[in-house]
Order: C-alpha cells, then sequence, then structure tokens
C-alpha cells in the first residue's frame, strides 16, 4: 500500500509545482487581454470573459461526446455500427438551442456597440492625423485648444538592428505622447494624410482607422492615471511596425500645468518663427 | 509523375479510345478531367511550398525582437504573397483538383462537361503564379500591402502591384471557368437515377461553392480593376480628393473576401463529410440539413463581409446589423459540427490516417469556429482587429481546416487515384507531427492578440518574445513536417503496395462501388445503374 501512496503524493506535489509554475509563467507571459483603464475597455473584458466561459461550456459538450465515440465505439473493440441517421426532434434542437444562446451573447454586446459610439459630450477633442509613420496631434476643443506637436518612435536604431540591449518599452516609446487628464471624455477625431492607419491603445478598447481624406471619431474616459501604450493596427507601409501611440493619463493639475507649458512653448516657438521670416524676408 | 502516367495508360490503353498524347504533350493538350485534376493537386502542393517557404522565412525573422533577416519592405512582401499565393495558389486550386477527379466519378459521368475550358482553367494558373512570383524581381519588389491589397497603398507600391492585379485577374478567370464547368457538370451529367439529393455531399458542396465563386469573383476582378486606373489612368475611386473613399475599396474587397472563406471552407465540409462516414461505418448523420446548412452558410456569406470593417466607423446600425448577421452564422456550421458528432455517435470507428486528419479538422475546425463567435462581437473584435488574434483565428480556419481536409481527402482517394496504397505508419506520423506543430505555432497566437500584438509587424516589443519563439519553433517543425508528406505521396505512386477496389470498407460512393482500382482513364463510359 505504502509505495502506493507514496507515489500518489508524489504525483500531487507534481502537480502543485506544476501549477505554480504554470501560473507564474502565466504572469510572465500576457495571455490575456491588458488591464482595462476605461469603463469601455472594462466591458470589453468583461464580454470576452462571459463568451470564454459559454465557449468552453460548449467545447466540453461538444467534444466530450465526440471523444466518448472515439474511445468507446471503435470497430477495434468490436463496436457494430448502429445504422441510425436523422431525427427532426434533434435537429431542431440543435438549431433552437444555438440560436438562444447567441441572443444571450448579442444582448450585453449591443449595449456595448452603443456606448462605444457615442461620442457626444466631451471634455476635451484632439485630432490624431496618422503619416507614413508618425502622429500628428491636434488639441481641437477644451482645455488645451491649440496645442500640436508630432508624436514620433524613440527607440533608437541601435536597439532595432540589434547593435544595443532593448529597454522596457521598446518600440512602445515615442519622443512626445499624448496628454491627457484621468476622468475626463476625451474624444479622438482621426484622419490620415497619405494611408490608411489605425489609432489603437488596447488598454482603453478603442481602435479607429485613421482614413486619408475623412474624419472618424471615437472616445475614451480613463479611469486611473498612468501611461498607456499602443501601436498603428493598419498596415501603412514600410514601418508600419515602428509608428507606437503612447498616452499618459495624468491627474487634472497636472495636465493644466502641461498646458501651460505646452502653450509657452509653442508661443517662443511662434515668435521665433516670426522672426526668422522678418529676417528672410527684409 | 511518371507512375501516375504509367497506371493511367497501362489500365486503359485498350483499343476503340483515342489514347492521350506521351510525354509533356499530353499535359498540355489534356481534355481529361483526371489528367487535369492532378495537375491541379502538383501545383497547389507546389505552391503549397512555395508560400510555406515564405513563411517560414516571416517566422525565422519574428523569433526574436529585432530586425535580423530581412527589412521591413521585404517583410511586407512577404507577408502579402504568402496570403495570396496561399489563398488563390495553394488551397483553391488544391479542392478544384478534387473536383475534377472525384464530380464525374461520383456522378457517373464520363468527364466534365466542357473538357477544353478544364484545360484552360487549369493552364491559366502557372501563369498566373509565374507572375506573383516574378513580382519579387521588378523594380520596387511584390507589393507590400497584405493580401487585402488594401487602397490608397497599393497607389504607392512599384509595378510588382501590377503584375500581382494581373495574377488576380488570370486566377479569378480560370476560377469562374472551373466554377462554370463544375456547376454545369453537376447538373446536367448525373447518370439516371443520381437524383440532387442523392448526390455524395462533396458534390453538393461543390455546387454550392461554384455558384459563390461565379457571384463572388467578378467583384474581386473589379476592386483590382479599379486599383489599377488610380495608379495609372487618373482615376480617384479611392482618393478623397477627387471624391472616392478608401473605405469604398474595402467594401467591395470584402464583399468578395467573406464568400472566399467559405469558397474555401465548403469543399473542405464536403471532403470530410465523405471521410467521417467511411471510418464510422455509419451513413452521415443528417444529410439533408447538411445541405441546408452549406446552402445557408453562402447565402449569409454574402450578408456580413464588413464584419471584417468594424474599425472603419461605420454607423452604430451598420455595426449592430453585420454583428447579429455574423453570429447567425454559428447556427448552421454548428448543425455541421453536430451532424458530423452525431455520424461518429454509435458508429464503428477506426482511425486510418484519412480519419485522423478528419478528427483533427473537426476539432481545429470547431476552434477556429469559437474564435470566430469571439470575433463576431463588435466590441471585442474592435480590440482585436489587426491582431494576431485574427491571424490565430484565420489559421484555425484555413490551415485546420482547409488543410488537414485536403490531407484527410488525398489520404482517402490516393488510392483510387494511384491503384497503390500509402504507408499507413508515415500517415500516421504525418498526422501527428502537423497536428502537435500546428498548435505550436498558431494556439500561442491567440495570447499575442489578445496581449495587444499587432499583425503584419517585422518586428515587436519584449512582452510578446516568448510566444513568437514557440510559434516560430512550431512552424520550422510544420514546414519540415510537409516534406514527410511529399514523400509519403511519391513513395505510395512509385512502390505502394496494390490497392483493391474498395480499401475502405465504409465508403459508399460510385467511385468505390463502381470503379476498379486505379480509377480507368475515362470514368463511366455508359452511365451507371442508379437504384
Amino acid at each position: 500500500m505504502m509505495p502506493s501512496k507514496s507515489k500518489y503524493r508524489a504525483a500531487h506535489w507534481a502537480a502543485a509545482a506544476f501549477l505554480a509554475a504554470f501560473s507564474g509563467l502565466a504572469q510572465a507571459l500576457e495571455w490575456n487581454l491588458q488591464p482595462p483603464a476605461t469603463p469601455i475597455a472594462a466591458d470589453v473584458h468583461g464580454l470576452h470573459d462571459y463568451v470564454m466561459i459559454l465557449v468552453i461550456v460548449i467545447f466540453v459538450g461538444v467534444f466530450s461526446v465526440m471523444f466518448w465515440s472515439v474511445y468507446a465505439h471503435r470497430k477495434s473493440k468490436g463496436h457494430q455500427a448502429a445504422q441510425f441517421h436523422e431525427n427532426t426532434m434533434v435537429e431542431m434542437l440543435w438549431t433552437v438551442i444555438p440560436l438562444v444562446i447567441l441572443i444571450f451573447i448579442a444582448w450585453p454586446a449591443t449595449k456595448t456597440v452603443i456606448a462605444q459610439k457615442d461620442t457626444s459630450n466631451a471634455d476635451i477633442t484632439v485630432k490624431a492625423t496618422g503619416m507614413q509613420w508618425k502622429w500628428g496631434y491636434d488639441y481641437v476643443k477644451g482645455e488645451g485648444e491649440g496645442i500640436h506637436f508630432v508624436s514620433e518612435l524613440s527607440t533608437p536604431n541601435e536597439q532595432i538592428e540589434g547593435r544595443a540591449t532593448k529597454d522596457a518599452h521598446y518600440l512602445l516609446e515615442v519622443d512626445h505622447p499624448l496628454v491627457v487628464p484621468v476622468g475626463k471624455k476625451v474624444r479622438i477625431l482621426t484622419t490620415a494624410v497619405d494611408v490608411v492607419h489605425s489609432w489603437w491603445v488596447p488598454a482603453f478598447a478603442v481602435k479607429q482607422d485613421a482614413i486619408p481624406g475623412f474624419i472618424r471619431d471615437t472616445w475614451f474616459k480613463a479611469t486611473e492615471t498612468g501611461t498607456f501604450r499602443g501601436q498603428c493596427a493598419e498596415l501603412c507601409g514600410k514601418n508600419h511596425g515602428f509608428m507606437p501611440i503612447v498616452v499618459k493619463v495624468v491627474p487634472q493639475q497636472e495636465y493644466t500645468a502641461w498646458v501651460e507649458q505646452q502653450k509657452k512653448r509653442q508661443a517662443s516657438a511662434g515668435a521665433a518663427l516670426q522672426t526668422a521670416e522678418a529676417n528672410t524676408s527684409q | 509523375m511518371s507512375a501516375v502516367i504509367d497506371s493511367h495508360g497501362h489500365a486503359h490503353g485498350h483499343a476503340g479510345h483515342h489514347g492521350p498524347y506521351s510525354g509533356i504533350m499530353r499535359w498540355i493538350t489534356t481534355t481529361n478531367h483526371k489528367d487535369i485534376g492532378t495537375m491541379y493537386l502538383w501545383f497547389s502542393f507546389t505552391m503549397f511550398l512555395v508560400g510555406g517557404g515564405m513563411a517560414e522565412v516571416i517566422r525565422a525573422e519574428l523569433f526574436k525582437p529585432g530586425l535580423q533577416i530581412v527589412d521591413p519592405d521585404f517583410f511586407n512582401q512577404l507577408t502579402t504573397m504568402h496570403g495570396l499565393i496561399m489563398v488563390f495558389g495553394a488551397i483553391m486550386p488544391a479542392f478544384v483538383g478534387f473536383a475534377n477527379w472525384l464530380i464525374p466519378m461520383q456522378i457517373g459521368a464520363p468527364d466534365m462537361a466542357f473538357a477544353r475550358l478544364n484545360n484552360w482553367s487549369f493552364w491559366l494558373l502557372p501563369f498566373a503564379g509565374s507572375l506573383l512570383i516574378i513580382s519579387f524581381f521588378v523594380p520596387g519588389g511584390a507589393p507590400g500591402v497584405g493580401w487585402t491589397m488594401y487602397a490608397p497603398l497599393t497607389v504607392q507600391m512599384g509595378m510588382g502591384m501590377d503584375l500581382t492585379i494581373f495574377a488576380v485577374h488570370l486566377l479569378g478567370m480560370s476560377s469562374i471557368m472551373g466554377s462554370i464547368n463544375i456547376v454545369t457538370t453537376i447538373l446536367n451529367m448525373r447518370a439516371p437515377g443520381m437524383t440532387l439529393m442523392r448526390m455524395p455531399l462533396f458534390c453538393w458542396t461543390w455546387l454550392i461553392t461554384g455558384y459563390l465563386l461565379i457571384a463572388a469573383m467578378p467583384v474581386l476582378a473589379g476592386a483590382v480593376t479599379m486599383t489599377l486606373t488610380d495608379r495609372h489612368f487618373g482615376t480617384t475611386f479611392f482618393n478623397a480628393a477627387g471624391g472616392g473613399d478608401p473605405v469604398l475599396y474595402q467594401h467591395i474587397f470584402w464583399f468578395f473576401g467573406h464568400p472566399e472563406v467559405y469558397i474555401i471552407a465548403l469543399p473542405a465540409f464536403g471532403v470530410i463529410s465523405q471521410v467521417i462516414p467511411a471510418f464510422s461505418r455509419k451513413p452521415l448523420f443528417g444529410y439533408a440539413s447538411m445541405v441546408y446548412a452549406t446552402s445557408a452558410i453562402a447565402i449569409l456569406s454574402f450578408m456580413v463581409w464588413a464584419h471584417h470593417m468594424y474599425t472603419v466607423g461605420m454607423p452604430v446600425t451598420a455595426q449592430l446589423f453585420f454583428m447579429y448577421a455574423t453570429t447567425l452564422i454559428a447556427v448552421p456550421t454548428g448543425v455541421k459540427v453536430f451532424n458530423w458528432v452525431a455520424t461518429m455517435w454509435k458508429g464503428s470507428l477506426s482511425f486510418e490516417t484519412p480519419m485522423l486528419f478528419a478528427i483533427g479538422f473537426l476539432f481545429l475546425f470547431t476552434m477556429g469556429g469559437f474564435s470566430g463567435l469571439v470575433l463576431s462581437l463588435a466590441p471585442v473584435d474592435i480590440q482585436l482587429q489587426d491582431t494576431y488574434y485574427v491571424v490565430a483565428h484565420f489559421h484555425y480556419v484555413m490551415v485546420a481546416g482547409a488543410l488537414f481536409s485536403a490531407f484527410a481527402g488525398i489520404y482517402f482517394w490516393l488510392p483510387k487515384w494511384t491503384g497503390r496504397m500509402y504507408n499507413e505508419t508515415l500517415g500516421k506520423w504525418h498526422f501527428w507531427l502537423s497536428m502537435i506543430f500546428f498548435n505550436m505555432i498558431f494556439f500561442v497566437q491567440h495570447f499575442l492578440g489578445l496581449a495587444g500584438m499587432p499583425r503584419r509587424v517585422p518586428d515587436y516589443p519584449l512582452m510578446f518574445e516568448t510566444w513568437n519563439k514557440i510559434s516560430s519553433i512550431g512552424a520550422f517543425g510544420f514546414g519540415l513536417t510537409q516534406l514527410l508528406f511529399l514523400y509519403i505521396v511519391v513513395k505510395c505512386i512509385t512502390s505502394g503496395e496494390k490497392a483493391p477496389q474498395k480499401p475502405w470498407d465504409g465508403a459508399d460512393s460510385l467511385e468505390w462501388t463502381h470503379l476498379p482500382t486505379p480509377a480507368p482513364y475515362h470514368s463511366f463510359e455508359t452511365p451507371p445503374v442508379i437504384k
């Protein structure tokens, strides 16, 4: 008895170690949606979890039937084939039940779609312009109106070409991040000057194509401060993989201070430009 | 190859027939459905290796972060050509090859309806394939726009884009002629007593696919022609500055593109619907509902195209309409899966290689269906659009769906085609290695997509490294495994054991019950009697 018991215990420990290792792995490896930072992202997260539960239940149901057949109804075990086929009742059921499940999935999804599309009453409106291969930001309405700058990848080429060690935010860092206040509804207008790009921040569950010659919109309201990173999500040519989007969500006071600083910077830059123009025209 | 020629020639060189030419002229001038089917299949396998080679370079570049092997521009060319070659060069011709070989045999006809058209349909393909490959060597290289060829990026490309557009036209002509041939053959050349509702399901799925192709391919031709005129003749279909709209291209492309998914999937369903009953030794459960489900999928496939475009910013009503229509596809698809499982239930199962691939198909295709259900929800799709989640999803449908089904079909009919058996042990190795490596490549890509890795990028942030490594190792293994397949097929043709007329005791369609092995050069000189 003893050996089998100790064997059992060993198996137990092995399983525990495996689980611990796996949970450690699961933390180290990204394998789910990024933690949500907006109500919409939380909805999307919830929707995904909900559908995954349904999917797993259906998966277990369908494949336990299939694998039971594979296990039990084998010719090698001498199982004789039944010759039944077609059963109206069964066929009705497996048409109607999925239909009902779909309604249960579609209902919460519909609510989120409608919420995603509601870009009204924004506190701040920013236009994001996709260009090969960087983003331009213009604050067009709300606090900070008039600020504009261009945001480019700041990862040095040496890192990309493997001549220097890659830092933590490799390919996800820019020279001038988009800065917005926490808890405010920010409407993003997207457009492009050359080809289609797509403005995407996974933690906000916001992805909106930027289409040359047209303006589309989306919105987010970040519920926490922090730096959130995303990438262009529509193939836009050679450096498509190298035009990230970085959004810094800051407390209101910090935002106000940033706006002041930007205004000063732009004013002095504007003055300098005017002097330069005056000089050249003379 | 030569053994195929010999087995046909010997079995059917008897007097009274107009025999085939010998040598290369036989293949150039042939109007025989079996010869043409063979050429389709070899062409498809060649393209599969070419497109697969490109995938290996892509995965090698993505093995670790940073740029190592190719520059970003060439990387985009590879993703574009990998997609186009696999979809139009490998998968579609493979199933047209099956159709050529099997439809006349399964409905009791001597050959296809339009024999010369059939020859032309095939012979357009090598030229189209060559154009795609030549585009790599012209100034500017192949287009780096993705297989979807979205405007206005296409306008920035070099002459490789024009070669690709012309190749797509040729491929489209070939497909349309092939489908006209298949539809006509099925509707007009069935043996007396072979009513539509008695046809093997493979014929049914191809009948419906034929209509899908005839309806969808001209739409693609329109889209690429507009691209061509925007590039060279001053039109502005997709340019806002001239009153056009880049999104118009996406609507037109996906109006073709979504039916295209089912053009690939339906014949695969047909093959599986032949294989599973044969190795379950039990009739297909719900034959009629399979036919109705296939038709329902075909009709719905024309009403869901914009679910590929949730992120372009459609009105809320459009977003909801396409979401509901898309989820509806789960119903007929579910009916199919349930029917296959019910066919296996209480059967007398055996697990030769075709059945292994069929079960592998069923398992993995259903997983692709599940990720499809996740993607059908517009809010979740917006998060996952253009990420590796989508890449994983459509490879579960295309590779585990179409390719595994094609393997199942090849192992199933190889004895009938060549008169020889393949090596069962090696076949099983091929299956298990394919199954393991396939999941290694693509299962982890779901995680990459969820965590936020965009597709079509040559380089990625550090947090995605581990899954990419696993995926790349899987890809190298999967590629090598397919060379084993080539070896198995060549060995079967050259030195396989002689196959009996009906090596699978559960198979019941005409090619097994009424024709000797290998199948005669002309299938049915006189129509068989079907009771």
